[in-house]
């Protein structure tokens, strides 16, 4: 008998909470019916998220009299450029100049804006249609106020490069003249509305699109959530309790609150029950700047009770991972029958992976403001989550929500840990005993590694079976790894629907027999979303594991991933139990293995695959994009291992700002390089062992492949769904590298990081 | 005590044994320079002491009196920096953009020392500075073209 889980078809990041508190935790139910309400099976993209779209102009654009344009952009940018990407939709749609385009970040305020989770690759995807109905629909109301001053029908004005021009008589307007008297009609209806075809865009999928924050960025006037500065502020640091769940026994702070600029220390109040994100125990110190604070709170002895997680041991916990991955567990997707099948087979192989803790290490540590004037209670946050940011501060400090406003300022990197704005809810709570003065918190770095919200831990068991011609013909993958789950109250102690839903019960391989299960794993540190999340462990398992059975059938890599892939055809994810999807429907969003296939012959053509000594391959499907990536290595005989080059092919869908979509590409390969090579926190007693940048090493200028090329396969047709960008070219980049390393010395790495492990690793 | 700060003359109370970083960011609100890591093993905090590139956050503010220290506020008013700052607007180098003021300071540095740097001088100077997001071939690419104007 096979088991789906319950159908939980929009699951977001956020959503999902609230799913898993009603249902009281994870719910399997043994039936191979995928159940769909009418109410679920409507829901999905952004339509599935906390207050779905807006696409009012009047919310979105404001237009000056010098006709500058000012468009609001409700999600953060932590370096996937939305702030860019959200205005240029709007502005070709408009008929904007974008050199008369600006930008303004939204603060929190989902009623207004519609969703803010900048997570899940989703901004674009989700909001390309509602920002392109903004600008077509103030467009029209352009064009109407210009033919009301003309007099002439509507029909015999157009719109072009911030002006609106009457063919007929060569008069023009431009949009700063016609903006008041446009502002004051009423907005056309959706169906109203003409978009615009893609063959008149001029901005969208174009190249040479500058930064709107690149000279902010380059002059240090760009502001993100630790630069906010008043007079009068004041400057903390919190020494939070180095087990997750622990309290203080007994702390003396005589010595810490004599040192030079020390103002108050305190204990932290204790979090609130309903908060999404707690702040953690502990006690802050608060001063006249961030030195001295650091300095005190290094003087403060404090006592804790470590509780249940005191005995957490990484090297332990792995071994435990190990046993439960080598027993039978919970069965989540099964086709065919893959015991009888393994034991039919002519050759069987097994292996398992292991991918430790990792830690997010933004450059910019989590940090916030606060102040309190009159009641009402202002945060600059470098927050994901503005609504959530909000909706916590609110409840942690008992300020109604309409007191609390969250400034969402540049965000230092994200990759997923300012999805979670504990540190914004500290900064609330000192300004508040503080008397409302504005209130600096600062993570240190060994702050942020010692209490990240971590990556998951994970070890992957897989057997294979071959048959005489040496095609796969049975399949059986384990994943065993604590869950986000166990960060929102009870721990469900197994992957939740949209863990499995990336890349473990979606394999898209045309194979008769697999089994797929996940046994049990209990968190003991805070789990959380780190870019591509479980995709992350799933890829490295799975594009190894396609790696060693090619070579165990004596196959070409590609060519056996291929054969493994199967013919081009669309794979309906129910068909897979796969209920989440990303949050989107699976007619819109089925699983397409031909365009799995291009992005590998694409790369592989790309790359000199068949030509060259040392390169991995590695391909995987995940935010509804289409990834491959080759590495090029070289290992010398001492082991040290050189990456010069890297190619990555993606494909996304429909392009709004190609160059973007590079860089994250480009981002992701040294992110999936620097996990691979170097990523790892352990633990002991409980606690992380890693305190900076000398033991949580990550990859530098002189280590990062020197050559990355990128290759994207952009579809013309704009009537394709758009899949996600930020993620996806993360997971099958440290696969292809332990594959090249491979290729390169016969030595098969199935422990990340790969370190020292293919000899005195660069690092 | 007095610093000479872009140029500019400011009068900061501090204990001799504060950071550089923290009298920048946080008595002068001069927040371009960033905090990364406290301990110099990432390089946001990157400032010019005299020309030379240091980090500041390990940097007591007693050591800068007397000498000229130059920010990422500052850094443009020089022709290398300047164009250094051009490159990286035109390559579009920046991602969430945090390093890249100690990126840009580190860069406009080694052109001063060496106006055509080899691959290989690049890493010797850059691999201090770490980009969690990955911009290192822009990086390389943006320096080489600053060093392009440069010559």
């Amino acid at each position: 008998m096979s088991a789906v889980l319950k159908p939980e078809s929009s699951l977001s990041r956020r959503t999902f909470i609230a799913t898993l508190a009603a249902s009281g935790g994870l719910v399997v139910i043994g039936s191979a019916t995928r159940i769909l309400t009418a109410a679920e099976a409507e829901k999905y993209g952004a339509d599935g998220m906390p207050h779905g779209t807006v696409d009012n102009p009047l919310v979105f654009i404001s237009i000056g009299d010098d006709g500058l344009v000012t468009i609001a952009v409700h999600r953060s940018d932590m370096g996937q450029g939305v702030r860019t990407g959200m205005p240029l939709i709007v502005a070709d749609e408009l008929e904007a100049d974008w050199s008369k385009v600006r930008v303004q970040q939204a603060p929190a305020d989902e009623e207004k804006y519609g969703n803010q989770d900048t997570d899940g690759s989703r901004s674009t995807r989700h909001f390309i249609d509602p920002m392109r109905r903004c600008g077509a629909a103030a467009r029209a109301m352009l064009e109407k106020a210009a033919a009301d001053t003309w007099k002439v029908p509507v029909a015999e004005v157009h719109a072009l490069n911030h002006e609106v021009v009457h063919e007929k008589t060569g008069r023009k307007l431009g949009y700063g003249a016609l903006a008041r008297k446009a502002a004051k009609l009423p907005v056309p209806a959706q169906g109203a509305l003409t978009l615009k075809t893609a063959d008149k865009f001029r901005y969208i999928g174009k190249e040479g699109t500058l930064l709107l924050d690149g000279e902010d960025i380059v002059t240090g006037k760009a502001q993100y959530g630790i630069d906010p500065w008043f007079e009068g502020m004041l400057f903390a640091v919190i020494a939070r309790s180095p087990v997750l769940g622990g309290k203080i026994k007994h702390v003396d702070d005589a010595e810490a609150a004599k040192m030079p600029g020390v103002v108050k220390v305190m204990e932290m109040p204790p979090t609130v029950a309903d908060a999404e994100f707690h702040t953690l125990a502990g006690v802050a110190v608060i001063a006249s700047n961030t030195g001295a604070a650091i300095k005190a709170r290094s003087a403060l002895k404090i006592e804790w009770d470590d509780g249940a997680n005191g005995g957490y041991d990484s090297d332990l916990y792995r071994a435990e991972l190990e046993k439960a991955a080598r027993s039978p567990g919970q069965v989540v997707r099964q086709d065919g029958d893959f015991d009888g099948a393994i034991a039919k087979a002519a050759r069987k192989l097994e292996a398992e992976y292991y991918l430790p803790h990792i830690a997010h290490a933004t450059m910019e540590p989590p940090s916030a403001v606060a102040r309190i004037v009159d009641g009402k209670l202002e945060v600059w946050a470098p927050t994901q989550a503005p609504q959530v940011t909000r909706t916590d501060i609110s409840k942690h400090l008992g300020i109604p929500f309409e007191n609390v406003t969250v400034h969402v300022t540049l965000l230092g990197g994200g990759f997923g840990r300012k999805s979670k704005p504990d540190y914004a809810t500290e900064a609330a709570v000192l300004s508040k005993a503080m008397g409302g003065r504005p209130v600096k918190v600062t993570w240190t770095r060994d702050d942020d590694l010692h209490h990240d919200y971590f990556h998951t831990v994970s070890v992957e068991h897989l057997q294979g079976g071959l048959d005489a011609s040496g095609k796969v013909t049975s399949w059986l993958h384990r994943s065993v790894a604590p869950s986000i789950g166990s960060i929102f109250g009870a721990d469900p102690k197994h992957e939740l629907p949209f863990e499995m839903g990336m890349g473990l019960i979606n394999l898209p391989y045309d194979i008769p027999n697999i089994r797929l299960e996940n046994p049990e794993a209990a968190a003991h540190t805070r789990i959380g979303w780190f870019r591509s999340v479980s995709n992350v462990p799933h890829a490295f398992a799975v594009q190894s594991f396609v790696a060693e059975l090619a070579a165990a059938a004596g196959k070409d890599h590609r060519d056996f991933l291929l054969d493994l892939i199967g013919a081009s055809r669309l794979i309906d994810p129910g068909s897979q139990h796969d209920t989440w999807n990303y949050g989107e429907s699976p007619k819109r969003y089925p699983v397409d293995t031909g365009r799995l296939r291009r992005v590998i012959e694409t790369v592989t053509r790309e790359a000199g695959w068949g030509s060259k000594h040392g390169l991995g391959l590695a391909a995987h499907y995940s935010f509804l994009s289409y990834t491959a990536v080759v590495a090029q290595v070289e290992v010398d005989k001492t082991g040290y291992l050189r990456i010069p080059r890297v190619d990555i092919a993606f494909d996304c869908g429909p392009v709004v700002n190609p160059d973007r979509v590079r860089s994250q590409l480009e981002g992701a390969v040294i992110m999936g390089v620097s996990l691979a090579t170097l990523g790892e926190i352990t633990f002991k007693r409980g606690r992380s062992q890693q305190d900076n940048f000398h033991q949580y090493r990550v990859t530098r200028m002189d280590t990062a492949p020197k050559d990355i090329r990128v290759h994207l396969l952009p579809a013309t047709d704009w009537s394709m769904p758009l899949g996600g960008v930020g993620e996806p070219g993360l997971p099958p980049v440290a696969p292809a590298l332990v594959n090249a390393i491979f290729a390169a010395t016969g030595r098969r790495i199935r422990r990340m990081p790969i370190r020292e492990q293919a000899g005195a690793v660069a690092g | 005590m007095d610093l000479t700060i872009n140029d500019r003359t400011v009068q900061v109370t501090a204990s001799d044994d504060t950071a550089l970083l923290w009298v920048l960011r946080d008595l002068l609100g001069m927040t371009g320079t960033k905090f990364g890591c406290g301990m110099a093993l990432c390089g946001a905090c990157t400032v010019h002491v005299d020309g030379k590139p240091v980090r500041s956050c390990v940097l007591p503010v007693s050591a800068v009196v007397g000498k000229k220290v130059t920010t990422i506020e500052g850094v443009g008013t020089t022709a290398t920096g300047h164009a250094v700052q051009e490159a990286w607007k035109q390559l579009n180098v920046p991602q969430c953009g945090y390093c890249q003021a100690g990126q840009i300071m580190s860069a406009a540095a080694l052109l001063v020392d060496k106006p055509a740097p080899s691959d290989a001088d690049i890493d010797a100077a850059m691999s201090g500075n770490i980009c969690r997001c990955g911009t290192y071939t822009r990086i390389r690419a943006a320096i080489k073209q600053a060093a392009g104007k440069n010559s």
